[in-house]
């Protein structure tokens, strides 16, 4: 569960978010929509504690992280997967180490890791690119790849910042699916998107988010905008 | 606690291979500033050593007494000279005694000097000074006795060696702390070229909620490692250099500075700590220092 009361962030003059209240409760699907710099990437990093806000709260799970040490940070981050648009795999690192560093983060077993990390990799379909390195991969499955180490810790969100922005349609298509699944199981998803079809396809829960402030909220929702 | 030690020097291994390139940059600049620091080190204990050792035969006075000087006369010297703060000892030399000495330097031929029908040589004191600033002032006072022919001391020439050892050990140390300046710099460059190659990795590690500690742990037994190689490799270098360098000049420097080379094994004896020492904290100061400001990034 996330919730906002009355955040404000503010770089210099700008809001980049104004009084910003929502919650988002387990298991939502929630798409972030808005023009660039609206403050959908504040919101994520507010979430994630790479920045802090300048007043409100934020409750991740209850409590408030606003108030978290730097000590308390890598916890809070290991109940979040995180996806990103470019991937953010290390290239000089096997598919299977990639997955693997973030059970190796949690101190895992070596015999966990070799264990669940097949068991992940057969899930997103990509099994058999195991001992392949990045640069190899197709963009769609090196997206597999970065979805495979965001939630092979059973996270309970799962954030995505423009997750199919560099995927052709039918890729993202299928990439979108695999979200889907992982929501239905259970995992609560944020999604940054510029995507209109995407939104529109799935009609789940859009926020639409602008200089700041959030100006639509429903469920079932729509695009709504042109860019 | 081991587990995250194992996984450190797992990951360093695994790093340093994945990167020889820098791993080896690295080891080349760490083991050519050590081997340049320890060659500096070496001439300075030598030359600290040698100084020593010509102080020590140079701290005595040779004063050549009249010989109308009664002994008496020669124990109110002495006296007076004992009183002085430079001086920790005074011993009267009688012209027997001065000419066994010069037989026994004189080895196989001391039988030349039987022939002589009469000792020429003069009774005399020999002052040990305990200070060789004090010493042109000491001569001085012994010259002003009544009844003193002559006194002997090598002023000028201790004052030389002294002054050559002097500038020696200045401009070392200074080209020592030079050399350290240089190669701390050109160290954390190399880390730091390491560590902005791996930028992208310290933050996808962050974002997979990894602790800072998870993070410098590698990077830190990476650093220390490649500082404990560097420092064996120059080790093993300066230790062959000297061997050699004692076996084949040992002999020389005797006859040109009447003093012998330190030990090598007293020399390693003492390197061995200084360069693991100066290599582990190169290492791990080159990757903390360099780390810190992608640590704090995100």
């Amino acid at each position: 569960m996330i919730e906002f009361e009355n955040v404000t962030k503010s770089f210099g003059e700008t809001d980049a978010l104004h009084e910003a209240n929502i919650l988002i409760e387990d298991g939502d699907f929630v798409f972030l929509v808005g023009p660039s710099g609206a403050g959908k990437s504040t919101f994520i990093k507010l979430i994630l504690r790479e920045i802090n806000a300048d007043s409100g709260r934020i409750l991740v799970d209850g409590q408030d992280i606003t108030r978290f040490s730097n000590r308390q940070i890598p916890k809070l981050r290991r109940d979040i997967g995180m996806v990103f648009q470019d991937f953010r795999l290390l290239p000089h690192k096997t598919v299977f180490e990639n997955v693997a560093l973030a059970m190796e983060v949690i101190h895992a077993t070596q015999r966990t890791i070799k264990r669940q990390v097949p068991q992940i990799l057969s899930v997103m379909g990509i099994e058999d690119k195991a001992d392949e390195f990045p640069d190899h991969l197709s963009a769609g499955e090196q997206q597999r790849v970065a979805i495979a180490r965001a939630i092979i810790n059973n996270p309970k969100m799962l954030i995505a910042d423009e997750p199919t922005g560099n995927l052709d349609p039918d890729t993202a298509w299928e990439i979108m699916q695999l979200i889907d699944i992982i929501n239905r199981r259970g995992t609560t998803v944020v999604m940054v998107t510029h995507a209109k079809d995407i939104v529109n396809r799935m009609g789940k829960r859009v926020v639409a988010i602008d200089h700041g402030h959030i100006v639509r909220d429903s469920v079932g929702g729509e695009y709504g905008y042109d860019d | 606690m081991i587990k995250n030690l194992f996984y450190s020097l797992k990951q360093a291994f695994i790093q340093m291979w994945r990167n020889r390139g820098m791993t080896l940059a690295s080891l080349f600049s760490i083991t050519a500033m050590l081997l340049i620091l320890g060659l500096f080190f070496f001439l300075t204990v030598n030359v600290s050593f040698m100084t020593e050792s010509v102080k020590e035969q140079f701290d005595t006075i040779e004063v050549f007494l009249e010989d109308s000087t009664s002994y008496e006369e020669a124990q109110t010297m002495m006296e007076s000279l004992m009183a002085l703060d430079d001086v920790s000892n005074v011993e009267y030399i009688s012209k027997k005694q001065a000419m066994a000495e010069f037989k026994e330097r004189w080895g196989e031929n001391g039988y030349l000097l039987d022939g002589l029908s009469e000792n020429p040589l003069p009774n005399s004191l020999r002052v040990t000074l305990s200070n060789l600033q004090g010493g042109e002032l000491t001569a001085s006072i012994c010259r002003n006795f009544i009844g003193v022919e002559d006194v002997r001391y090598y002023q000028t020439e201790i004052n030389k060696v002294l002054a050559i050892s002097d500038a020696l050990q200045k401009a070392a140390m200074v080209i020592i702390i030079f050399l350290v300046i240089v190669s701390v710099v050109v160290v954390s460059n190399t880390v730091k070229l390491t560590v902005m190659a791996r930028r992208d990795e310290i933050m996808i590690m962050k974002y997979v909620g990894a602790t800072n500690w998870f993070i410098r742990g590698p990077m830190l037994a990476e650093g220390m490692l490649i500082g404990m190689i560097s420092a064996v490799i120059s080790l093993g270098i300066i230790w062959a250099l000297y061997e050699k360098m004692v076996e084949m000049l040992g002999d020389q420097a005797f006859v040109l500075f009447s003093t012998t080379f330190v030990e090598t094994e007293f020399m390693m004896f003492n390197l061995v700590w200084i360069f693991l020492a100066l290599g582990l904290s190169i290492g791990a100061f080159g990757s903390i220092i360099s780390m810190r400001r992608y640590l704090n990034e995100a």
